[in-house]
């Protein structure tokens, strides 16, 4: 029986057995031996109409209540902004979406210009010279830039600061854990929440092969690039710089700006949906001289019989298909489609909106986190920060459970992540914050606590 | 009868990078107001770290931006268009329902640190498409985090590692036949192993005694695909089972190809302790031009403890998420997995249900076949027999004339198709590794067959037609040595493109 | 293909030219065929020491990636800059302009433990 995505029937079934000469489609299973062949029907739901599909993600869809149903501050690592329509347009294109990786450039120029552009934009965000075709999201981009510094230096210890997304060094640790290398934390400062750059300096071994800060950091602090600069100084480890809030590079002087080797982080701010946590789309980018030690896909410049310009997949042989077990990486379908997002994003927005969006979320931010400390909130740690922030009360946990209540989720509670922050949350605001839902959090806080006394 | 000349060309237009369609001042992008009141700027960023903009940015308008991404997409071949064939890579249809329901908000919106209760429908769909990929591989547990095939082995094999781990048992060395698709061994080292490669026999398979003697206690697994790469079942997959279990030694199989085995047979009830799947090969998501994907990795009960977390469970009908496990290796990514895929594959698998799912097997077994019998008195066979889901031939018959395997799939797109896998699997020299798939009807495969069946009859009467290939596509071959050996990787604002080297005089 | 008598080779494929205590070293012709178009080569600083049969760098073509062993232990002590700037000389000329690096060679005795030119030849006919 024909099923709308199989088109034979049973005739066109006929015919192609005659030209393979078999009396059944049985006899061309015979290799698979009896012993394992199924009998019985998979234990599945019956076929289902596209109606019926419909009907049952309508069901599981509504056991969900997310924004803008609930009111939401949560970034920690994924963050909700406004992706324009245009964006979902190009990714909805089947030249885009339905097509394979461009291994055959005489019919895939959309896709490798379109990654061209991606590479290059990644390059200008970061301040680097070279970016990849992108790699699964930010934490796994991380692994592989400490997996990559290891190509580069010789070294078996590890310096990450501990205000580095908790699963992004969770990732990381499982990444190296059978390897020869030690993964060393690096605490913060308790007054700014930056990263403490007497104990990075401390800590520094002449085995030390590379050194990880993240900013903004989980805790939401900016870290003084120029600062950790200095603190490391003429030290030859590489300096892997990695961000979770690519939006703050709108108003951040970049990592490539102080000398950061090796530059990674989430893209998904930059027009890809929060989705569940995933797709999400992985940033890498580097210094030239380091090009042929980075994983992932490239794409080059090359001129066809004609002379005519065009791009091509290259610098290949690091990849799995050609080096295999001694290839830079085993990645090989990586983010392209979640890559044009951001590229059609960024494409839309110009340095000009980038810059404006940037600056609209800090002040959101700044302006939400002022109205809480005029409440009786604490903000522990001083440093500067972007679109997220720490804030505390002593009553912070029965606080969160009641806006819970209220359909107000009030970002992240952060003894999840670090246990002694136990009266602590990490609140995000974005361009999905507008201001009147910021007030009613406020105002939600205040009955909350009056009920309370 | 194939006509190259039939494939038309119409208007198609050369499109500049954005950087060099941008004027200062478009934007394509509106904001609202800030709303509330602002802090200076000195206040917000200090003033050593505030960055003015992003230099180099392009400024185009939103329709700047719609035209652009307009001809760039009529310069890709896609499933859309038309049959396209690559070996191992199962690019079937993308049923569009699937793209509608992934994009509803009450998905996109879910930030997955958000409580269980909140993600009761996120939650519901993850678990049960796990239940869903188990049921079909015979497997008992599984994990949806892994982003992609490749990532999935790793985790596979990290898995196998941690099992040995907690019994003291050190063993280095992974075994992987010389069929296997690069991220196999790319994998193995990744997770700290030493790859030894295992050699085909004359049927193309791996043979039992090559295996025992490749085996040590020092052996942790041997990593399988089955079918295997040049389309043929790895016949004796249970004695492989049984020689690898009595060492102690897990079986992983690579999932890539389960696309001929849906519903005919699973790999659980072959001896496979672990697999990975690819969602975007075998469960119908979308390429992406090169993903995202997404790579479950199923286990058997033993390997169960040591799965990533979090991990998705169900108690009556409240789903909820268990985010520590002792046991658990760690995290091989953050959040949970491609949710967005995990939608689309779970929609895919309700449409086809326990009535259809054995048909794509049964349907793309029939297509490949089909293809080899069309294609059997043109094309040497080097494995003559027939096959399961896709079919590897060769070079060797039109190699007289000087036609190669590239020349042949360049002269395809000449025909308005895109050339199957080629090279691959390296067993086979200049090996073209065709796999329709089941969703390719009679009449694309016929468009196909002669196509291929026309250049061979050119290869032998006009080569030259062959050898200069492609003719009717806007893009001639291009010069990748060149491209490789001074690599322009980015747009830049100065010099751009920089101007080609030239090559050094030949001296006497 | 006739290769230079005064050479000796390796089975990986490299040749050495020894004059004095000073050695030459490149690939054969028969690898850069293999190789096709180069594209990359990634050699040594000047000052670094290997072993015999050490891996001392990689060559690169659009379709492969090889590593370079070293015919004899030695201290490098020239590197031919004109090939990496120009990988195609490696191609056109790899027994004379296409030469990689020299070397201070440490154990003379070395170089008769490597192939003679005919030893090659036959070696290079077997493996076609």
């Amino acid at each position: 029986m024909s099923v709308r995505y199989l088109p034979h029937a049973p005739d066109d079934i006929r015919r192609m057995l005659e030209v393979i000469g078999v009396d059944s489609v049985d006899e061309l299973f015979r290799p698979i031996p009896e012993a394992v062949r199924q009998k019985a029907d998979l234990d599945l739901p019956p076929a289902m109409s596209e109606m019926e599909v419909l009907e049952a993600f309508r069901r599981w869809a509504s056991m969900n209540r997310v924004p803008p149903e609930v009111a939401s501050f949560l970034g920690a690592g994924a963050y909700r902004h406004y992706v324009p329509a245009v964006v979902e347009d190009v990714l909805r294109k089947p030249e885009f979406f339905t097509a394979y990786t461009p291994y055959q450039p005489e019919v895939s120029q959309g896709t490798l210009q379109s990654i061209f552009e991606f590479q290059t934009m990644v390059c200008q965000l970061t301040g680097m010279e070279v970016a990849n075709a992108s790699m699964y999201d930010g934490a796994t981009a991380l692994a592989e830039a400490v997996l990559m510094a290891r190509r580069i230096r010789e070294g078996r210890h590890v310096l990450v600061a501990r205000s580095v997304h908790p699963e992004y060094r969770q990732v990381l640790h499982t990444y190296l854990r059978h390897l020869d290398v030690r993964i060393e934390e690096v605490p913060w400062e308790t007054e700014t929440g930056q990263v403490d750059r007497n104990a990075l300096q401390a800590r520094l071994r002449d085995d030390t092969l590379a050194v990880v800060v993240q900013s903004p950091n989980a805790l939401g602090i900016i870290e003084d690039w120029a600062a950790i600069r200095a603190t490391l100084g003429d030290h030859p480890a590489v300096r892997i710089a990695c961000f979770t809030e690519a939006l703050s590079l709108g108003l951040l002087k970049p990592p490539g700006a102080f000398g950061f080797d090796i530059v990674v982080g989430e893209g998904q701010s930059l027009g890809l949906p929060v989705q569940f946590g995933g797709p999400h789309v992985g940033l890498m980018a580097t210094r030239m001289e380091y090009v042929r030690r980075m994983p992932g896909r490239l794409v080059g410049v090359a001129y066809d019989r004609r002379g005519r310009r065009g791009f091509v997949l290259t610098l290949a042989t690091r990849e799995q298909h050609i080096r295999r077990e001694k290839a830079t990486s085993n990645i090989c379908t990586n983010q392209t489609l979640c890559a044009l997002a951001v590229t059609v994003y960024l494409a839309l927005l110009g340095p000009e909106g980038l810059r404006r969006l940037a600056l609209l979320n800090a002040q959101r931010a700044h302006f939400l986190v002022r109205r809480l400390e005029a409440e009786g909130w604490e903000r522990p740690f001083r440093g500067p920060f972007f679109n997220e922030c720490v804030i505390r009360h002593p009553k912070a946990p029965t606080i969160w459970e009641r806006l819970l209540n209220r359909g107000i989720v009030a970002g992240l509670r952060l003894h999840r992540w670090y246990p002694e922050l136990d009266r602590d949350l990490l609140v995000c605001v974005t361009e999905m914050n507008p201001p009147d839902q910021m007030e009613r959090l406020v105002q939600t806080i205040r009955e909350i606590l009056s009920s309370e006394a | 009868m194939a006509d190259a000349n039939r494939t038309t060309q119409h208007i198609a237009l050369e499109e500049p990078l954005l950087f060099e369609k941008s004027r200062p001042g478009r934007i394509g992008y509106s904001l609202p107001p800030t709303g509330v009141p602002e802090l200076p700027l000195k206040d917000l960023v200090p003033a050593h770290l505030y960055r003015e903009r992003v230099e180099g940015l392009p400024e185009l308008s939103e329709t700047d931006v719609v035209r652009h991404f307009n001809r760039l997409a009529q310069w890709n071949y896609c499933i859309d268009r038309g049959i396209y064939p690559l070996g191992s890579c199962t690019m079937k249809y993308n049923p569009r329902l699937n793209e509608d329901i992934a994009r509803w908000t009450a998905f996109t919106e879910a930030h997955p640190y958000l409580p269980d209760e909140l993600v009761q429908g996120c939650l519901a769909v993850q678990w049960h498409l796990e239940r869903y990929l188990c049921e079909i591989t015979g497997m008992d547990a599984a994990t949806l985090q892994p982003a992609a095939g490749a990532h999935g082995e790793l985790t596979g094999l990290l898995l196998i590692r941690a099992y040995l781990e907690e019994r003291g048992e050190k063993r280095t060395r992974i075994l992987v036949p010389d069929s296997a698709h690069g991220t196999n061994p790319a994998s193995a080292a990744l997770g700290g192993f030493e790859v030894v490669h295992l050699r085909s026999d004359e049927r193309g398979l791996l043979s039992p005694s090559t295996l025992r003697a490749a085996m040590s206690r020092d052996v942790a697994a041997l990593m399988i695909t089955n079918p295997n790469t040049l389309g043929l079942f790895e016949e004796d997959i249970l004695e492989i089972a049984d020689i690898l279990h009595e060492a102690g030694a897990f079986l992983y199989m690579d999932g890539a190809n389960m696309n001929a085995l849906v519903g005919i047979a699973r790999p659980g009830d072959m001896g496979v302790d672990v697999l990975h799947l690819n969602l975007h090969k075998t469960f119908s998501t979308p390429h992406g031009s090169g993903g995202p994907g997404s790579g479950p990795v199923c286990v058997k009960a033993p390997l169960a403890p040591y799965l990533p977390v979090p991990r998705v469970f169900r108690d009556g009908d409240r789903y909820y998420r268990v985010w520590e496990s002792p046991r658990s290796i760690g995290r091989v990514k953050a959040f949970q997995g491609h949710f967005g895929v995990h939608v689309r594959a779970l929609a895919y698998i309700l449409s086809l249900g326990r009535d259809h799912l054995r048909d794509i097997a049964i349907h793309a077994v029939l297509n490949a076949n089909y293809l080899l019998a069309r294609l059997k008195p043109y094309y040497h066979l080097p494995y003559d027999r027939r096959v399961m889901h896709e079919v590897v031939f060769n070079d060797r018959r039109q190699n007289p004339s000087g036609v190669t395997t590239m020349d042949i799939a360049k002269r395809l797109i000449d025909y308005g198709l895109h050339p199957p896998t080629v090279y691959f699997p390296l067993i086979v020299p200049g090996a073209l590794m065709i796999e329709p798939t089941e969703t390719e009807s009679i009449e694309e495969l016929d468009r196909f067959a002669e196509a291929m069946i026309q250049i061979a009859r050119e290869a032998a009467e006009q080569p030259e037609v062959v050898r200069s290939a492609p003719h009717r596509s806007a893009f001639g071959r291009f010069d990748e040595v060149e491209a490789a050996r001074h690599p322009v990787l980015r747009w830049s604002p100065h010099g751009f493109p920089p101007p080609r080297k030239e090559p050094p005089k030949e001296s006497g | 293909m006739k290769y230079p008598e005064s050479y000796r080779y390796t089975r990986e494929h490299e040749w050495i030219h020894l004059q004095g205590d000073v050695g030459t070293v490149g690939i054969t012709h028969y690898a850069q065929e293999q190789l096709g178009d180069i594209v990359y080569v990634e050699l040594p600083a000047v000052g670094q020491t290997f072993r015999q049969l050490q891996a001392f760098g990689t060559v690169e073509s659009v379709k492969t990636a090889a590593d370079l062993y070293m015919p004899m232990s030695g201290e490098v002590i020239e590197v031919n800059q004109e090939v990496v700037q120009h990988p195609e000389i490696i191609n056109q000329s790899p027994h004379e302009r296409g030469w990689l690096i020299r070397i201070r060679v440490h154990d003379p005795a070395e170089f008769d433990r490597l192939m003679s030119a005919q030893e090659y030849e036959a070696y290079v006919e077997q493996s076609s």
